[in-house]
C-alpha cells in the first residue's frame, strides 16, 4: 500500500513537472537533480559506493556540487551522509576497513585516480568534524598556523598574514586577537569550533567539508556559525552535513536527502523542502520519522 | 503483617549493612598492610642508612678494606651515566615501536609486538645481564660501562614500549583527523600532534624505565661489573651504586654493612627526587 501511493505520488510529481518545466534537461528527471552548468562545477560524484569491511553503507551516488554554493546533506542517523562527506577529501579511507569504490572529480580531476595523493587531496579539500578538535598542545596562533608548521613550514610572514586572515575570516579575530598565545582549549566551545574553521581556512581550501559543526554547540554560537557560512560562500564551496533542517533550510543553496545509503532526492534547498518529489523525502522534512 | 514484613526487611538490612562492614575493614586492613611495608623498609632504609651519610660518603672514592672512612662517588656517577646511556638507547627503540603498534594498527604485528613486550617486562633481569654479556661483553673481550647500559636498555624497551603505547590510545582519534584533514601526513601528524600531546605520559614512562633500572643489581653483574677506582669511560669497567651495594652487604666487614645501608638511601633518594622534579616540572609545563 505504501509502495502504491509512492508511486502514484511520483507519477503525479514527475507528470506535473514535465509540463510546466518542458525545456529542462531530460537527464535530470530520474534522480531529480538540480541543473548546475558544468562551468559551475566543483565537486561531482560518480557512482560512489562506500564500505566498512563487508557493509555498505553508501550505495551508488550520484552528486554534483556547485562552485561557491553551499551544499546540506540531510537524513536520519546511520543514513551514510557523514560517511559520504568523509569520501571527499579521502578521509574515510583513515578509518580501519574503509573501502571507497566510485569518482569523486574536483574540478575535472579524479581525487581517487592513479597516482593521486590522499593528502594533496585534502590540502584542496578541508574539513570541520562534529566536535571542535582543537590541537590542545597548541597556542591559539599556532592552531590555525598548523596546517603549515606541521607541514614544516617557516614562512613567518606568510604564516602572520594567514593566521590573521584567516581569525578574520572565521569571525574570530575580535575575540582572540590579544590572546593569541593562549592555548586553544582556553576558548568557549563555540569559539573553539570557529577556530577549528579558521585553521581549515588557513590553507586556502577549493571546498570546505563540515560534518554537523554545530552539534555540539549551544543556539547563540551556531547561529554565529551559520552567518558564518553565508559568508564563507563567498570563496569557497560549502559541503554541510546537518541533523537540523531548519539548519539546511537556512544556510543551504541546494540539499540532498540521504536515507539508508542512498541518496533519495537532491535539489535546490526551497525546492526540496516545499514541494519534495519522494515520498521520503516528504516524511522526513514533515517529521514523520527520523 | 505489615510489623512481619518490616522485622524481614529489618533483619536483610542488617545482614547487609554487616557485609558491607566487613568488606570495608577487609580493604582498611589490605591497604593498612601496603601502607605498612612501604613504610617499613623505607624507614629501615633511613634508620640504618641515613646516619652514615655524610660529604665525603658522597663525594669519596671506596677505601681499601678494613680502613674506615671512603665514600661511593665513582659508583654514584658511573650509575647515572650507565642507566642516561641505557635510557638514550632506549628511549628511540621504546617511542618508535610505540608509535609502530599504536599507528599502524591494521597490522596484527602491532598486537604481536605489544604482548611479546609485556613478556619482556617479566623476564628476570639476572637473565638479561647474561644475555647482554653474551651479546657484548664476549665479542668486546671485557666487562664495560655501554655493556651495563645495554643490559640495561632491554629492561627499559618494553616498560617504555607499554607506558608509550598506553600514552598514544589515550590522544583523541579526532586530532589525528583534523591533523590528516589539514593535508598534513600521517609521520608529521605523530611527530607533530600525537607526541606533543602525550609528551606528559611519555615523560612519565622514561622516568618510570629509569628508576627501574637505577636499583637493578643483577644485570651489571656480569657486564658494568664495577670498578673502585674513577672512571668515566664507557668502554671499561664502571661502579654502579646497585653492585656496591651488593658488594658490600654481602661483605665480611661491618663498615661495609653500614655504607651498603647509606648506599640504598642514597639510591632511594636519586629515586624519590627525580620523580618529585619530573612531576613538578610538568605540573609546571601543563600550566603554561
Amino acid at each position: 500500500m505504501n509502495n502504491g501511493g509512492l508511486q502514484m505520488k511520483e507519477e503525479r510529481f514527475t507528470s506535473g513537472e514535465r509540463k510546466s518545466r518542458k525545456s529542462d534537461d531530460e537527464s535530470r528527471s530520474s534522480k531529480t537533480e538540480p541543473s548546475i552548468a558544468p562551468e559551475q562545477l566543483r565537486l561531482k560524484v560518480e557512482q560512489l559506493n562506500v564500505y566498512y569491511g563487508d557493509f555498505q553503507a553508501v550505495k551508488d551516488i550520484d552528486l554534483s556540487i556547485g562552485t561557491n554554493k553551499v551544499t546540506a546533506l540531510i537524513g536520519p542517523s546511520g543514513c551514510g551522509k557523514s560517511t559520504f562527506i568523509r569520501c571527499l577529501n579521502r578521509m574515510h579511507e583513515v578509518t580501519p576497513g574503509g573501502r571507497v569504490e566510485g569518482r569523486v572529480l574536483l574540478d575535472g580531476q579524479d581525487l581517487y585516480g592513479p597516482g593521486v595523493d590522499p593528502v594533496d587531496v585534502r590540502r584542496r579539500v578541508g574539513m570541520v568534524f562534529q566536535k571542535p578538535n582543537v590541537f590542545p598542545s597548541m597556542s591559539i596562533h599556532d592552531n590555525v598556523a598548523s596546517g603549515y608548521k606541521l607541514n614544516g613550514i617557516r614562512d613567518h610572514q606568510l604564516i602572520a598574514e594567514k593566521v590573521q586572515k584567516s581569525l578574520k575570516n572565521a569571525a574570530l579575530w575580535d575575540e582572540v586577537k590579544d590572546k593569541l598565545k593562549q592555548p586553544g582549549t582556553s576558548l568557549s566551545g563555540g569559539q573553539q569550533q570557529r577556530l577549528c574553521i579558521a585553521r581549515a581556512l588557513a590553507v586556502d581550501p577549493d571546498v570546505l567539508l563540515m560534518d554537523e559543526p554545530c552539534s555540539a554547540l549551544d543556539p547563540i554560537a551556531t547561529t554565529k556559525i551559520e552567518e558564518l557560512i553565508h559568508e564563507l560562500k563567498e570563496t569557497v564551496t560549502i559541503v554541510i552535513v546537518t541533523h537540523n533542517m531548519q539548519q539546511a533550510a537556512r544556510v543551504s543553496d541546494y540539499t540532498a536527502f540521504f536515507y539508508v545509503g542512498e541518496l533519495i532526492e537532491f535539489g535546490e534547498t526551497g525546492t526540496l523542502f516545499t514541494t519534495p518529489q519522494k515520498r521520503q523525502t516528504e516524511d522526513y522534512i514533515t517529521g514523520r520519522f527520523g | 503483617m505489615v510489623n512481619q514484613h518490616s522485622a524481614a526487611e529489618r533483619r536483610h538490612y542488617q545482614f547487609r549493612r554487616a557485609t558491607e562492614r566487613l568488606a570495608g575493614a577487609g580493604m582498611v586492613l589490605c591497604t593498612a598492610v601496603t601502607v605498612f611495608f612501604l613504610f617499613m623498609i623505607l624507614g629501615y632504609v633511613v634508620y640504618n642508612g641515613a646516619s652514615a651519610i655524610d660529604w665525603n660518603f658522597l663525594t669519596g672514592l671506596p677505601l681499601p678494606p678494613g680502613e674506615s672512612g671512603g665514600g661511593i662517588a665513582n659508583a654514584l656517577v658511573g650509575s647515572v651515566l650507565v642507566v642516561a646511556c641505557a635510557v638514550l638507547i632506549a628511549m628511540p627503540i621504546g617511542l618508535g615501536a610505540a608509535i609502530f603498534v599504536n599507528e599502524f594498527p591494521s597490522a596484527r604485528l602491532g598486537r604481536t609486538v605489544r604482548f611479546m613486550a609485556e613478556v619482556l617486562t617479566g623476564v628476570p633481569s639476572i637473565v638479561v645481564g647474561l644475555f647482554a654479556y653474551a651479546l657484548v661483553v664476549r665479542p668486546m673481550g671485557s666487562f664495560s660501562g655501554l655493556s651495563g647500559s645495554i643490559a640495561y636498555a632491554f629492561i627499559m624497551v618494553p616498560i617504555i614500549l607499554i607506558t608509550s603505547h598506553e600514552a598514544f590510545r589515550l590522544v583523541p582519534t579526532s586530532l589525528r583527523e583534523a591533523s590528516l584533514a589539514l593535508g598534513v601526513p600521517k609521520w608529521r601528524t605523530i611527530l607533530g600532534v600525537v607526541l606533543p600531546v602525550s609528551r606528559t605520559a611519555l615523560l612519565t614512562g622514561a622516568v618510570l624505565a629509569f628508576s627501574r633500572a637505577l636499583g637493578e643489581a643483577a644485570p651489571m653483574l656480569f657486564t658494568a661489573f664495577g670498578n673502585p677506582f674513577w672512571n668515566l669511560n664507557l668502554g671499561k669497567p664502571i661502579a654502579t651504586v646497585p653492585m656496591l651495594i651488593y658488594t658490600y652487604a654481602t661483605g665480611p666487614y661491618d663498615d661495609w654493612h653500614q655504607k651498603a645501608w647509606a648506599a640504598s638511601f642514597v639510591l632511594m633518594m636519586v629515586v624519590l627526587v627525580t620523580s618529585v622534579m619530573t612531576r613538578a616540572f610538568l605540573r609546571g609545563k601543563s600550566h603554561e
